[in-house]
């Protein structure tokens, strides 16, 4: 994942040129981007481990309240994707050239809000298409439009820290607050009814 | 059909099962004793697995109703520790070794002295010289017995294995007659789904046959001679009335 997010902002920096307005200008969708692609390739691996043998029926039938697996898999998915977030937006600023502006504590809420929406979304199309056939397929045909709002507001509200534009940067972080509160409370109301899909 | 086997481990009355438009169990009805094994036996696609996936709690009834242990499960997937479900694969991790895959599962069902039931279970299925290897450089037949094992960890009370012979040699098919002749001596259940008559007369005290979802027949074995047990596996159960 993370070589794939270095190689996607190389090659956008050198097709882009040396076009300073150029590259400033495309940063934010790039940078998402790349992450989406990359979360994409790890939401298809979420299960796995699992696949193989079947362990997700014994923890499935473990005691306990079923939930926890998808917490689980959701906290280790939110946590890997924030890290390479982290890792690779310094990357991908120094590349396209563009100043550091704004505090960081904004900038780590806009990864961290994004990565939510992204996996929360990508946790519950796993679990959904884990036992169907053709699961890989139908976790890309729902991810993407799923998480078009996502990608959205996180390009908006990257641009408005970008530029300092802090009106509209927080309209967006509210946008992405209330998305991210919906594809949390969703899956604890459909988890039951998920295994069985 | 609504015969008892007796007693109040396990009750399904008129237990339904629908996947989409299928109708997968049809008004299945038993009940089971403590320390009894019951054999399901039926074709391929007669409902034997889903039935056990059912009576797991894996999958919620459609229809009917299923009590465990004097209460009654509703239409939610429920998982009880009481219950264990050995199926067509291990429910283990390929990428650990046997002894780490059992311990996670100790951990889970939040086992004392975890580390030393792991011990106990895998000398108990001969697998403990291996306890080191990553299951995935395991042959069929030890994987199957690491899933064994993962059932017996729990020392539950009622144990639902599903074709539990397949993959093991002479030893093992041996051992698992052991295992099971154990667990009805110490007060525990037992179901198995199977297509071996051999294996059913063996270790069984009940048979039933499941066809097209319903169970249509059912006899104690020890009233049963094998060629009877296979003429009704052949179909012919209308002749053989139990």
């Amino acid at each position: 994942m993370m070589i794939f997010v270095v190689m996607m902002a190389f090659l956008f920096a050198l097709s882009l040129g040396s076009h300073v307005a150029d590259l400033h200008a495309a940063l934010p969708g790039i940078l998402w981007m790349a992450f989406l692609f990359a979360g994409m390739i790890g939401m298809g691996k979420t299960f796995a481990n699992e696949v193989r043998e079947e362990a997700l029926t014994g923890l499935i039938l473990a005691p306990g309240d079923k939930i926890a697996i998808y917490l689980a898999k959701l906290t280790g998915a939110f946590v890997f994707m924030v890290l390479i977030e982290i890792v690779s937006t310094p990357l991908f600023l120094e590349v396209f050239q563009v100043p550091w502006r704004g505090p960081w504590t904004l900038w780590l809420l806009i990864l961290a809000l994004g990565a939510a929406g992204f996996v929360e979304v990508g946790t519950l199309l796993s679990t959904m298409s884990v036992h169907t056939s053709s699961g890989d397929l139908i976790l890309t045909m729902l991810l993407l439009p799923l998480e078009i709002p996502v990608m959205i507001m996180t390009v908006q509200a990257t641009r408005d820290l970008l530029t300092l534009t802090r009106a509209g940067f927080w309209l967006w972080i509210h946008g992405l607050i209330a998305y991210d509160a919906i594809f949390w409370v969703l899956p604890l109301m459909l988890y039951d009814y998920v295994w069985e899909v | 059909m609504a015969k008892e086997i007796t007693g109040p481990i396990l009750r399904a009355l008129t237990l339904c099962k629908t996947i989409g438009a299928h109708a997968v169990l049809r008004e299945v009805s038993f009940s089971m004793e403590r320390g009894s094994g019951l054999a399901i036996m039926g074709p391929n696609g007669a409902g034997k697995s889903t039935l056990l996936k059912v009576l797991s709690g894996l999958w919620a009834p459609s229809g009917g109703e299923l009590w465990r242990f004097g209460r009654r499960i509703g239409d939610e997937t429920s998982s009880d520790q009481r219950v264990v479900l050995l199926g067509h694969h291990s429910f283990l991790y390929p990428s650990l070794t046997a002894f780490e895959n059992l311990l996670f599962y100790a951990h889970l069902w939040g086992l004392r002295k975890a580390r030393q039931r792991v011990v106990e279970v895998l000398r108990q299925v001969d697998l403990l010289w291996a306890q080191n290897d990553l299951l995935q450089t395991f042959s069929r037949g030890m994987v199957q017995r690491a899933a064994l094992a993962r059932v017996l960890l729990a020392d539950a009370q009622l144990l639902l294995l599903d074709e539990p012979y397949t993959g093991l040699d002479g030893a093992g098919r041996q051992l698992l007659d052991r295992i099971l002749g154990d667990q009805k001596r110490t007060g525990r259940s037992f179901i198995l789904a199977s297509h071996d008559e051999d294996d059913v007369m063996r270790v069984a005290d009940a048979v039933a046959l499941l066809v097209g979802g319903r169970m249509v027949w059912w006899s104690y074995t020890d009233k049963l001679r094998p060629e009877q047990l296979q003429r009704v596996c052949r179909g012919d159960y209308d002749k053989e009335g139990a």
